[in-house]
């Protein structure tokens, strides 16, 4: 398992970046932590002609606290936030999040950014920023464009980036200090990735919950007015509240048609709400 | 109960180092520092890598191999390698059909990554890149692709010239009669998945010719040497005197590397066509998809009973998907009549009938994996009596204590003819259940889990023969039988020992454990035991590693050749102590009389540096000696072992947790416990993998489905428990020291026990698991199934 050649670039900033990345087009692919193309490359299930390191881009790995959200450079490293080396506007669920991704080795090198735009449906990011209503600044040499994480992951393993569009930063709204927070993922084995994940974000004193069903093969299910899992009212007393057939039948409308996969999923997302409510 | 975390402190001067001492390996110290030396180490000027193409098809027609032009030169296929016989693998049992396997794809490919092309390059990424210019023109078959299917009149045919897809099909039958009208009768299917065996590190060969010595070396990661040199001189048609296979350090093999491979006699004859040394290493991909599979068998079983539990017999026929090729040596026969002599179990049976199959598909053949046979017999069997005791109305335990065979009818001769040396089975299985504490579970299903699980409890035992002899072994007729093994013990003039053996370890510890044998005749300090393995033109021949052989033939051997050695050494030393050679003795390494002693090193130093001190009727052989050695009946040892297991099953995402797991085995005298402790354990790390985990799945078109290691799961430190080990030992009473085999047992019964925990667990809903790996989807399946079966008809 080699690759097949390829050329390899390590641009300076990103205005170089960008400009390789416009000229190349399709036959050039980027390296950030290289976790999930250095596979790839062995596997020769992809063989780009060229390989752009933006592991030397400083402009990826800035953090800042912006207002009411934190943005993080692409290049951030799951580790990074897994030891607090970032702020956290998330009470600590974006910590919990980042420590259970794959091994430990892999999160010293594997980025944000590259998570979200490799786009696996069994991957943490693509979940839990999706129900944290995290945004996305792309950059190409025409300009940034800010999109939503729901437009953003567009099926499995298919981004909305465009030819010479690369992710430049995660926008992560501050979580209300009355948000609650739960994330579980099913997994055959610790480390490796979840064939079930739920997510959830709910504020019972502003009567609000965003829902993430993930790993299900395509884009997760992102439900941003989840009052209907929970009788139709989003109250304090959300964990009895919530409807399991409820649950079931948005998987199935959302074409997860085996019975056994939608029993795994709903209870997954029970979990995750039991754990929102243990929130404290 | 032994708390295996607190180890006693081992070795130091003075510590006692031979048998059962729980010396720390030698071996570790380069092991643990990255020193070790695999076949993927190896630098010899020249070299050059070598990747394959192999068929992405499971049966196709070759029309043509289409190489670039640019790549001639570097790339080979069978019309060049005319001259090379075919791997051939045939047993002698009645009705085998006779197969060959081309070392590179002729006509057709019958699995998928069948070799079809070897290409060379200076690096392995080169030798891909030209492997990936060539293309290939098939003709798509359809593929044999489930073992049963493969019965059916107007399947597809593997091989041709068969008329239909069965290697061979065997019957065995006592008194079945007598046992049908038996108030109990119980009758399932059950399976087991296809496995890969999953080695640490991989297959590899390093080919090299020797012009010095005129000889071809073949550096190979190998269990049997010798039998890779026999199967190499056939297929090369080179005679044996010019060849050597030298295996380094090997990284586990279970059986993996057992076996002669098609890219060992591809990389031999390529390195005496192009002058220069080759290598071939296996990647992960490849051992997943076109290697190592083992494990794949089904079960039509009945067992009948009387109300009391009694067993009155069991009726069954048994299919083994043993893939497209037989390989070589144990050929395509070995799995499934292995099932029909060992189903039985370590129980008193009455009557029996057994017909297998071994069925011929489009998949890679199938290996003899840790534990053979006799895992999937385990677990066929074992549920089994779980659903007697269910129907008798008895705990399970029970059932085991009324029908195992007992330790006053040992030595015992069972209904296939299976001679059980010794022990005492139902003390194991008694233990088990006392450590395990079923009566502590049941109070606890009864009470219930504040989290919603379901508790169980499952048991399972099994006997396992190791060190199989001549007897059971001709009886195969395949190309390999067991006869004296040899070793070789000779004193070096510092007074040091070197051994050489035939058999090589693979993790098994050899360097240490053997070097304890010697320790325990001859007293030499184990530091200064130097075993030389692996090395056909080093070692005296033998079949090698395979079959918990090694310590009862090859410690048997080392036993007998240092005997003689310290009878000579006696006899010198004797003469040294101006002694009558009848009455000085041997003992920590000096001989001694009454008036003094002389160490050995005294002994050896005059043996070879002062010759002219010795005896006049010295022994001309000297310090050096090879024995041979056979116990005292080749119908081999039997080591046991009772598994308990508490889980506990989330019947919301099907996943089941291991709370406890109790092993009480009996390996007979240990000549190193704590490398045996270090086998069970990975053993039941394999019966993990079995029971939860491993599964290669194949589609309509004999596509393997499980192809990198996210896919192919194994169970990893956060899956093995530590488990709770309790020894029983009983020497065999046929065996130096009484020692027995036991390198496979670990990976015989856990899926067995965990099956039946599960069952335990999920009963009262209505559910029962009978097959391997028991997923989270098979469990929620199976609830959500019973669940549905229970609803009134809408």
């Amino acid at each position: 398992m080699k690759p097949a050649p390829f050329g390899y670039e390590r641009p300076r900033d990103l205005q170089a970046a960008l400009a390789v990345l416009a000229e190349a087009d399709a036959s050039a692919k980027i390296i950030a932590g290289g976790q999930s193309l250095g596979p790839m490359l062995n596997l020769r299930l992809v063989e780009p002609q060229l390989i752009v390191d933006i592991t030397g881009l400083a402009e990826l790995k800035q953090v800042e606290r912006r207002g009411d959200e934190l943005v993080l450079g692409a290049c951030v490293t799951h580790a990074d936030i897994e030891d607090g080396r970032i702020p956290d506007v998330t009470h600590g669920a974006m910590r919990d999040v980042a420590g259970n991704i794959a091994y430990r080795a892999v999160r010293n090198r594997g980025t944000v950014g590259g998570s979200l735009s490799h786009a696996d449906p069994s991957a943490d990011w693509v979940s839990a920023l999706s129900a944290l209503d995290a945004k996305l600044t792309l950059r190409s040499l025409a300009g940034p464009r800010t999109v939503t994480m729901q437009d953003f992951i567009v099926g499995a393993l298919e981004s909305a980036l465009r030819a010479g569009e690369i992710v430049e930063s995660i926008h992560v709204p501050a979580m209300p200090a009355s948000a609650h927070w739960g994330y579980v993922k099913a997994c055959r084995k610790t480390g490796e990735f979840a064939h079930a994940i739920g997510a959830i974000m709910i504020d019972p004193s502003a009567a609000t919950a965003r829902v993430v069903i993930g790993a299900i093969d395509s884009a997760p299910i992102v439900i941003t007015n989840a009052a209907e899992l929970f009788g139709g009212r989003v109250a304090g007393n959300y964990k009895e509240r919530f409807d399991e057939r409820v649950a079931d039948a948005i998987l199935a409308k959302a074409g997860v048609a085996n019975a056994v996969h939608r029993h795994i999923h709903v209870n997954v997302l029970k979990h995750a709400v039991r754990e929102a409510a243990a929130w404290a | 109960m032994r708390n295996e975390r607190d180890f006693p402190s081992a070795g130091g001067a003075g510590a006692a180092q031979g048998v059962g001492a729980r010396l720390p390996r030698k071996e570790d110290d380069r092991l643990m520092r990255g020193r070790g030396q695999f076949v993927a180490d190896i630098r010899l000027a020249g070299l050059q890598e070598v990747a394959f193409v192999r068929s992405p098809l499971a049966h196709a027609l070759i029309r043509e191999i289409h190489v670039p032009h640019r790549h001639r030169a570097s790339v080979f296929t069978a019309a060049d390698l005319a001259g090379v016989k075919p791997i051939r693998a045939v047993s002698g049992l009645p009705g085998f059909k006779i197969s060959e396997q081309p070392v590179l794809a002729t006509g057709k490919v019958r699995q998928v990554g069948e070799l079809v092309a070897m290409c060379v390059a200076p690096t392995r990424a080169g030798a891909e890149d030209i492997a990936a210019a060539v293309t290939l023109d098939l003709e798509d078959l359809p593929a044999v692709y489930d073992m049963r299917k493969a019965r059916e009149p107007g399947s597809a045919l593997v091989h041709e010239h068969w008329g239909d897809n069965v290697f061979l099909e065997t019957n065995f039958e006592v008194d079945i009669s007598s046992a049908l009208d038996a108030p109990i009768r119980v009758s399932r299917e059950i399976s087991t998945a296809r496995q890969c065996m999953s080695p640490l590190e991989g297959r590899g060969v390093v080919a090299t010719f020797d012009h010095r010595l005129d000889q071809l070396t073949l550096y190979s990661g190998a269990q049997m040497p010798h039998i890779t040199r026999n199967g190499l001189s056939d297929c090369l048609g080179m005679e044996q005197g010019r060849i050597r296979i030298i295996s380094p350090d090997v990284g586990g093999g279970f059986g993996h590397k057992g076996i002669l491979l098609p890219e060992e006699v591809c990389l031999s004859w390529l390195t005496m066509r192009r002058g220069h040394p080759v290598r071939w290493t296996e990647d992960r991909r490849e051992h997943l998809t076109a290697s190592s599979n083992c494990r794949e068998h089904h079960y039509n079983i009945t067992v009948y009973a009387d109300r009391d539990g009694r067993l009155r017999g069991i009726d069954c026929e048994a299919t083994v998907d043993s893939g497209a090729y037989s390989s070589y040596p144990f050929s395509a026969c070995l799995e499934a009549a292995q099932v029909a002599s060992i189903l039985p179990g370590p129980y008193l049976m009455p009557a029996y009938r057994c017909r297998t199959f071994s069925v011929a598909t489009n998949k890679c053949p199938i290996l003899p994996y840790r534990g053979v046979a006799r895992t999937g017999v385990c677990f066929a069997l074992e549920l089994m009596l779980d659903l007697v005791a269910a129907e008798a109305g008895l705990e399970p335990g029970e059932v085991r204590l009324r029908n195992l065979v007992r330790p006053e009818q040992m030595p015992f001769d069972n209904i296939t003819n299976k001679h059980f040396d010794s022990g005492d089975y139902p003390e194991a299985m008694r233990r088990a259940l006392t450590a395990v504490d079923v009566e502590s579970v049941r109070a606890r299903q009864r009470k219930g889990e504040a989290d919603g699980r379901r508790i169980g409890v499952g048991i399972s035992i099994y006997c396992e023969q190791g060190a199989h002899g001549t007897s059971v072994y001709s009886g195969w007729g395949i190309p390999m039988v067991p006869g004296h093994e040899q070793a070789s013990a000779r004193l070096t003039p510092d007074g040091g020992l070197e051994l050489r053996v035939g058999v090589h370890s693979h993790g098994q510890g050899m360097e240490t454990t053997l070097a304890q044998v010697a320790h325990e005749v001859l007293g030499v300090d184990v530091a200064r035991v130097h075993l030389i393995l692996g090395d056909t033109a080093m070692t005296p021949y033998s079949t090698g590693t395979w079959g918990s052989r090694s310590m009862v033939m090859a410690g048997g051997a080392v036993a007998t050749a240092c005997r003689e050695l310290g009878e000579r050494a006696k006899r010198i030393g004797a003469k040294l102590l101006q002694h009558d050679p009848a009455s000085v003795v041997l003992q920590n390494g000096e001989v001694r009389g009454v008036n003094g002693s002389v160490t050995l090193k005294e002994i050896a130093y005059t043996w070879y540096r002062r010759p002219q001190d010795l005896p006049a009727d010295v022994d001309p052989g000297g310090l050096e000696v090879t024995s041979g050695y056979k116990p005292q009946r080749d119908s081999g040892t039997f080591s046991y072992a009772a598994h308990a297991v508490v889980v506990a099953v989330d019947p919301d995402l099907g996943d089941v947790e291991i709370l406890d797991y109790v092993i009480v085995e009996d390996g007979g005298v240990l000549v190193n416990p704590m490398v045996v402790d270090g086998q069970i354990y990975g053993g039941l790390a394999q019966g993990i993998g079995t029971a939860l985990y491993e599964e290669m799945p194949f589609d309509a078109a004999g596509q393997p489905l499980a192809t990198t290691l996210a896919d192919y799961l194994l169970p990893g430190p956060t899956e093995v428990p530590m488990p709770r080990l309790d020894h029983m030992e009983t020497p065999s009473p046929y065996t130096q020291f009484g020692v027995k085999g036991i390198g496979e047992g670990g990976a015989i019964a856990p899926p067995a026990a965990i099956a039946n925990a599960v069952n335990d667990a999920l009963r009262p809903l209505g559910v029962e698991l009978m097959q391997s790996p028991i997923t989270p989807y098979r469990v929620v399946e199976a609830i959500l199934a019973a669940r549905d079966a229970e609803r009134p008809a809408a």
